[in-house]
Order: structure tokens, then sequence, then C-alpha cells
């Protein structure tokens, strides 16, 4: 089938990133917007935009029902659904079969191999793939003899979790029926669903993922990318490929995402998220994402694809157009996020208004933004304001292209991090590559004088109160997407 | 309706051979203002074209959008716990009010479903949380930041509440 009127059920720069294939693909493009986006940069450029309710996203972007009647009545042929909010919601891709609507990512059954980490563990290892040693507990009791078996410290994550939310690091036995039962309340709390599973934690680990593409018969990798720079299981700079690895541990890496996926019959683009244990030098199963993510610009800088237009080539029905033996990367890619944040203060959020958004340009940069001198950030939604992403024929030319980038770039209103990224480019360690997922927190300390937060478990637990579910002054919540990051620990 | 990065490379390439440093390009559609300096270029981009909505397919809440401002970021942003003089009614004279400390979704309890941290006349500390705010997916506690009794709640569960807006008002205890 054909796909000539698609429906974009997400906002910010990722529907903006949608609709530029869609204009080159010559599809037209409907856009869902919340109230509190009905005149954003993104519904300014779209063909067309559809209200699917008020501000906040539980009343539109999440609102199943909502996007569905929405792409009825603009009459789509398909509902693209960006990464986060219902981008993996199988419900959705439900509702869009029997409307007879394609949805652009896998199927049902794939979502749901995956969207829970349970099952997800499981069909990796039947796939063959390596896990952290851990599993799931159903009691204390249980959880404890668990525990004794991994061996200290040891993390706690929810079963229905992401983001960071529901997980804590245990360094001793001391500390651990506390620990569980607050996260076993955490979890009941935000998902609905007090399972917990604890797992080993690794001490120095790096979180490298594969980009995999399918078409329900065949599956090829596009590289890696490595995503350890993360504050609270929120990534903050993506490469690619993942610098520093030797050949055999990348092939193996690669490899065995391909392997999970196409145990999956994968169909569509997905990431496979891999644990890189450094003292051990092997590698673990995470979980798997089963759409586009934040960070795809980097993969398709050195691989040249237009990762979109795959997805949108896999919906209509039409096998994969290339071999793995065509795949060539080429060069270093390097993607910040720049976040309306404070970072200086603890990363405030910062919503309201841009007096000046001013971004470098140039050969071997992209920016993907829907932020404009004069618009409003909102404060319903996520805080990513911009990508920017450089592109070098190797790792140290993209860093320093990246360095660059970042000292042309202005945002001027609301607090963020362009400054942050700028310190961590001009930083030796960040220099030489491969920095595990504890740099940050590192970096930070020095750079704001101030003493880390040394665990999630801490980090959680930071205002002393018996309510963990909204608490934490500011604690992250997930937000389901690209950025969720279990395993990989500070 | 866009303007690649590719076009304007295109663009960046012809300027580079000229003197000039500063090119300003207005459609309906966009404004794009390319500057140089120290030998790079910058790009402002403004989409100027309107939203075309499809009036028919609007979900039947529309209309109903609670507003919220969502002011500049100022000195306030950094004080959590927002005890502040009121102003206005002399009789409020010695109730302070607790302030937002960022815009967003006030929430009165922990979690769905749990009580609230506090009622109309509950003795709170400085630090007694009475409320959250969640903004841009991150909860913030809203600390009393003075000693005394709830009197007033202003807004219910789960209202959206704009920069600075009055969160509680609390009678100090005497001192």
């Amino acid at each position: 089938m054909i796909l000539r009127r698609i429906l974009i059920a997400n906002r910010g720069e990722i529907a903006l990133r949608v609709m530029r294939t869609c204009e080159r693909l010559g599809i037209e493009t409907v856009l869902a917007v919340s109230e509190a986006d009905r005149d954003s940069v993104a519904a300014r450029r779209a063909d067309h935009s559809v209200c699917i309710g008020a501000a906040p996203s539980h009343a539109s972007y999440l609102n199943v029902a909502a996007v569905v009647r929405a792409a009825q009545r603009a009459r789509v042929d398909a509902i693209h659904p960006g990464y986060g909010f219902l981008s993996e919601n199988a419900a959705l891709a439900d509702a869009c079969a029997a409307a007879g609507i394609v949805f652009i990512g896998p199927t049902v059954a794939q979502l749901t191999a995956v969207g829970d980490k349970l099952h997800a563990r499981r069909h990796a290892a039947a796939a063959g793939l390596p896990l952290v040693p851990g599993g799931a507990v159903a009691s204390l009791e249980a959880a404890r003899d668990l525990a004794r078996a991994i061996g200290y410290p040891i993390l706690i994550k929810a079963v229905a979790g992401g983001g960071g939310r529901g997980m804590q690091r245990v360094d001793s036995p001391v500390d651990f029926e506390s620990a569980i039962n607050r996260s076993m309340a955490e979890a009941q709390a935000a998902f609905g669903d007090a399972r917990v599973y604890l797992e080993r934690y690794v001490a120095a680990g790096r979180h490298i993922e594969v980009q995999v593409l399918g078409d329900g018969e065949r599956v090829i990798h596009l590289g890696t990318r490595d995503c350890s720079i993360q504050r609270r299981y929120q990534k903050l700079i993506e490469e690619a490929p993942a610098p520093l690895l030797t050949a055999t541990l990348r092939t193996a890496i690669e490899s065995a995402a391909v392997a999970f996926a196409t145990y999956l019959a994968y169909r569509g683009l997905g990431t496979v998220e891999m644990l890189l244990d450094c003292e051990r030098d092997c590698f673990y199963f995470l979980e798997m994402n089963a759409r586009i993510q934040v960070e795809h610009p980097v993969t398709e800088a050195i691989c040249g694809l237009d990762l979109v237009a795959c997805q949108i080539a896999v919906a209509e029905g039409r096998p994969l157009g290339m071999t793995q033996e065509e795949i060539r990367c080429d060069g270093h890619a390097i993607e910040c996020r720049i976040n309306a944040e404070d970072w200086l203060h603890d990363f405030r959020p910062s919503p309201g208004r841009v007096d000046l958004a001013e971004f470098a340009v140039g050969e071997g940069i992209r920016v993907d933004t829907h932020v404009e001198s004069g618009v409003d950030i909102p404060p319903f939604y996520d805080s990513l304001m911009a990508k920017i992403i450089v592109h070098g024929h190797d790792r140290p030319a993209a860093v320093r292209r990246l360095s660059q980038a970042l000292r042309h770039s202005t945002i001027r209103g609301v607090a963020n991090t362009l400054g942050l990224h700028r310190a961590i480019a001009d930083d030796g360690a960040f220099g030489i590559g491969g920095v595990h997922t504890g740099f940050l927190e590192g970096f930070l300390a020095t750079q704001t004088g101030k003493t880390p937060t040394s665990t999630p478990a801490a980090a959680l637990t930071s205002t002393s109160t018996s309510a963990p579910a909204r608490l934490s002054t500011p604690t992250v919540t997930p937000r389901g997407d690209a950025s969720a990051n279990p395993g990989a620990t500070p | 309706m866009e303007l690649y990065d590719e076009d304007v490379r295109a663009i960046l390439q012809l300027l580079d051979a000229s003197s000039f440093d500063e090119l300003c390009v207005d459609t309906d559609r966009f404004s794009l203002t390319l500057r140089r300096a120290d030998g790079a270029w910058t790009r402002e981009t403004r989409t100027s074209s309107k939203p075309r909505e499809l009036i028919d397919a609007a979900s039947p809440s529309v209309g109903s959008a609670p507003s919220v401002g969502t002011a500049a970021a100022d000195g306030s942003l950094t004080s959590v716990s927002g005890a502040a003089r009121p102003e206005g009614n002399p009789a409020d004279a010695r109730l302070v009010a607790v302030l937002t400390p960022l815009p967003g979704t006030f929430y009165r309890s922990p979690k769905p479903g749990s009580p609230p941290f506090v009622e109309v006349g509950t003795p709170v500390a400085r630090d007694t949380v009475v409320a959250i705010v969640e903004t841009m997916k991150l909860m913030n506690s809203v600390y009393a930041g003075v000693a005394g009794r709830v009197v007033e709640i202003c807004y219910p569960d789960a209202s959206l509440v704009a920069q600075r807006a009055v969160l509680l008002r609390i009678e100090p205890d005497l001192a």
C-alpha cells in the first residue's frame, strides 16, 4: 500500500523530522496537536493540523481514542507515532489495525514482546543473547535470596518501568529491605504494577546500542551508537559508531542485535540496547526500543540513510531495499541534546519564552529543532529544545566540529544546556572517548563544585518523605521514550 | 514548506565568497537570517505560515483549555520553598502565601488515590512538603517555608498553575 497521507501523533522536533521526510516523499502530513501546541512551529509547517485534546499529555498525546479518531476524521492512510508518547503502545497499533490504518512501527505482537522488560528478557535469552545476572521477584524473601546469589551491589528495577523510575542501587544487605519496599511502592504508584526485578550492578559500564531495520523477514543493522553520557538515565550525548571497541566485540554486539530482531521476525526500525561491562569486557542485553529514537540522526549521518523513509517503506509493505553488505558507515557523528534545563542548578526545568534561538550552520552540522526566536516552551512536555548533530571524517574531527557548532549556537530567554555541552566537548576524557555511564556525574561535580549524588538510590530519596511516587526534588519521571535506559548505571 | 539544511548550505556557498556578513530572506512562509561572526555562520529561522487546522476532526474537548502562563524564568525559579507575603487584603496580612516554584500541574497528594499532603487546618513546619508541582515531567516538591497552619488551599488537585501562582496560604505560628 502506498501511503499518501500520514497523521503524526507527536510534537516538537520529531514531528518536524517526520514532516521533512514526508515532504520529500510527497506525502501529505496531518499533525495531531494538543491545545498548547495549536500554534507551534510544527503545526505551522504541517500541511494540516488537528487538535486532539487539552494540554496535559494524558488528555491528548497519550489518548489512544483521540488519536485514532483524529486519524479517521482526517482520513489518513497511516499514523507515525514518533518517539515517546504512544510510540510503543500496543493498544494504538491494535486500534489502527481495527480502523484499517497503517501503524508505522512493528506488529502488535512485537510491541508486546519487547514492551515489558521481563518478556523482552525471556525472548532475548531464547534468542541466545547474554543477560545481566538477575531475575524477577514476587516477595521480599525471594528477593533477599536472589540478591545473595547475584552479589552486591544490586540494582532494583520496576518491571513496567523506564527512564530511571522505580530503579535503585543497593550496596549492602542492610539497606535491601527498605529499598525494595520503596521500589515496589514506586512501581505500583507509577505503573500500577508493583513487580520488580533485581540484577547485578555493573560498576563500569557503557551504554551501547545497535540500530536495526527489518521488513518482517530479513533484518540488517546500521551500526552501533554509544549513549553513555547520561544523567539519571536520561541520555545527553550520543555518538555513532561507538568509539574504542575492539572489532571482535563490535561484531559480537551487532550480531547479537540482529539475532534478537531476527528471532522476533522484526518489522520496522528498532534499537537493541546493550550494557557493556568494561571490567569483564563482555556485554548484556538490556532492552529493545521498538520505534525511532531521539538519537537516530547520528546513525543517519554515518550511514547516509533516511531512517524515517526506511520506516515508511517497510510500513508500505516493501522488502528492505539494501543488504547488510551495502551498508557502509562513514566517519563519526555526535549529537547533543539541548534541553530547557538549568544545568548549574540541578537541571531545574526552565519552561518559558525563548527570546533568541540561533544555531550554527555549515558543513557537517545538522540541527533538529522546533524552537525559534519568540516561541514558548510549555511546561507540560519534556524539555528537549534542539539536537545539534555533527559529522566528521573521524572522531577528533567530529569533536572539533561539535565544539565549534556549540560555540556558535545561542539560546536566550530560558536556561539551557548549551553551556554544559560546550564544557563537555572541551573535556579531555570526552576527547579520548569511550567514557563510562558514570562520567557525567563526576564531570558535573568538577563543574559545579558540588558533591554528586553518588547513586540512583540516593537521588531518588533525596527528599526524606514517605511518598515515592511524585517526590524527589526533582526526580526524573519516565516519558517512556528514547532516553529510558535501565541497566546502564552511574 | 521547510527550508532544508542543504538549501541553506547552498546559499552559504554563495555568501562565503562575498563580503556580506548578514543575509535576510523573508517570505510568507518563513524568514531566515544568516549571520557571519568569527568566520562561522549562524542561522535564525522564524516560521510565519499559519496552522491549517482541520475543524471537522477536532475533538470534543477543544475549548476547555485552562491556560497557563509560561512567563520567562526569573529569580523565583530558584526558590523551591516559595513562602512570601501576599499582597492586598489587610485581614490576611499575617498569612504567608506559598508560591509555585515553577509553572506546571499542582498535585495535592504524593500519588493518585493517596491522602493529600495537607488539608486546611493541618499544622506544618518549615520543611513540610505541602504539594507537588509537575513541570516538564519532573516532580518538584513544594515546602511550606514557614511553621504554622494551613488556612487555604487555592487550587483543586491536578490544576494547571501559572508562574508565581499562590498555591496555599499559611497562618504562621506566633514566634
